[in-house]
């Protein structure tokens, strides 16, 4: 299976209780309500899991996680930067008591 | 908006004895035509809208048929119980308290709020604090995360973002605080034959900013049509004391201190007001951000988030759903 067929398989199967319904490679998951905001955090946790990336907060925009394509073309272009790996922790100033 | 009325947060003031009054009779019809109890209970956190809640209540029905309840657990602020008995005291209503610890570690929120954040902090425990934080949106054009602000014993502070699963089971633990309350807020109105006041302001309304059958539940929501800054105009007018009207709204639910806007809102609630009323009345962006100080893509942001929680939160509104409409039912 490609790439982009496991992608389309995991938004199928986890939002669309296994009914396409005519989904597309182009088809915006947010504008068209087939992820909301919660579903993209579990596609984050999926992508992650399942392609041993880290994707940062920088990089949670639509225009990587918005369509099958879009994530296809993102996943392809993390996997092949160097410096994937675990997210790391922010260390923060402690707030006044 | 037309050339003659320039947007600004002037357009958010009302006359507050007017909108009191208002208030006031509309809750005593709602009581008498369709409520048909003898009372209300308010949960009252201390916080300006629970405060105004119970004002407006006893303003309508008389003091002596407005039950306070003060719900704490040991995650609440040291402030909170000083200012709701402040705010019962000003309005002369009698109040009850419950602490709520016992119950949660009953339910087993302590134990699965800890296992939840150790997913991500492993060597969180007992005696670390923590909460929730959003990316915000308007720092860029990004997708809301959500990470964990932990705070160790000796002050220093890390902050994770959260995977799906400790997400979810963080927010579904803590929501038994609210689901709690309400069981609380419902036994002493059946005890007493009282009906239950809901807190929500329009932002809180509107945006879904609540827990179903938790604090979403009430027989009747009387702030829910005012902007939080309109909530503030009619506590001054009512004698709320001055030191819950200067508060900062918290949500006062994580042991770490939470700002409404570092967990829900894009932005401090008057620009959120004035961002909803801008998008209420189809006012352009670009007029929004020169009254905000904001650039005009930042107020398209948060107009499309307006859209988005409008969205995903429709469900936390609805009755449960029926397959076929059941007769006796009114439209």
């Amino acid at each position: 299976m490609s790439l982009q067929e496991e992608i389309r398989q995991f938004i199928v199967d986890t939002f669309l209780f296994g009914e396409d319904g005519g989904l597309r490679d182009d088809s915006s998951f947010l504008q068209e309500g087939i992820v909301d905001s919660t579903g993209i955090l579990q596609l984050v946790s999926f992508l992650q899991e399942r392609y041993l990336i880290s994707i940062e907060d920088a990089e949670l925009i639509p225009d990587n996680l918005d369509s099958i394509g879009k994530v296809a073309t993102f996943v392809r272009s993390k996997q092949a930067a160097p410096g994937t790996g675990q997210a790391t922790a922010q260390a923060l100033v402690p707030e006044p008591a | 908006m037309n050339g003659s009325t320039p947007f600004s947060r002037h357009l958010l003031h009302l006359n507050p004895e007017l909108e009191a009054d208002r208030i006031c009779r509309r809750i005593r019809e709602l009581m008498l035509s369709q409520v048909k109890r003898r009372g209300l209970v308010v949960g009252l956190s201390g916080g300006i809208d629970s405060s105004v809640t119970a004002a407006l209540a006893a303003r309508a029905l008389g003091p002596e048929r407005v039950l306070g309840l003060e719900m704490p657990e040991r995650h609440s602020a040291e402030e909170s119980l000083r200012l709701s008995s402040s705010v019962a005291r000003t309005l002369g209503i009698p109040t009850v308290r419950e602490e709520i610890s016992a119950t949660l570690e009953s339910v087993g929120f302590y134990r699965k709020y800890e296992d939840a954040v150790r997913q991500v902090v492993p060597e969180y425990a007992s005696g670390w604090k923590s909460k929730i934080v959003t990316s915000g949106i308007t720092a860029s054009a990004s997708i809301t995360a959500f990470s964990i602000v932990v705070q160790a014993p000796d002050g220093a502070q890390l902050k994770m973002r959260l995977p799906f699963k400790p997400y979810l089971e963080i927010v579904a633990a803590t929501n038994f605080k609210q689901r709690i309350r309400k069981m609380l807020e419902y036994y002493h109105a059946d005890r007493l034959h009282y009906a239950v006041a809901g807190t929500p302001n329009r932002l809180e309304y509107d945006q879904g900013f609540f827990v179903k059958l938790g604090d979403g539940a009430a027989d009747l929501k009387p702030i829910a049509h005012l902007y939080k800054t309109q909530v503030y105009q009619v506590a001054e007018y009512l004698g709320i004391p001055e030191e819950v009207r200067s508060r900062r709204p918290t949500t006062d639910t994580y042991s770490l201190a939470q700002g409404q806007d570092e967990f829900y809102f894009a932005l401090p609630f008057d620009q959120m007001d004035l961002c909803l009323f801008g998008k209420n009345h189809e006012v352009a962006a670009r007029e929004v951000a020169a009254a905000l100080g904001l650039t005009e893509q930042q107020v398209e942001l948060v107009y499309r988030d307006i859209d988005v929680k409008r969205a995903t939160t429709r469900y936390l509104h609805l009755p449960p759903l029926l397959v076929d409409r059941v007769e006796w039912q009114e439209e």
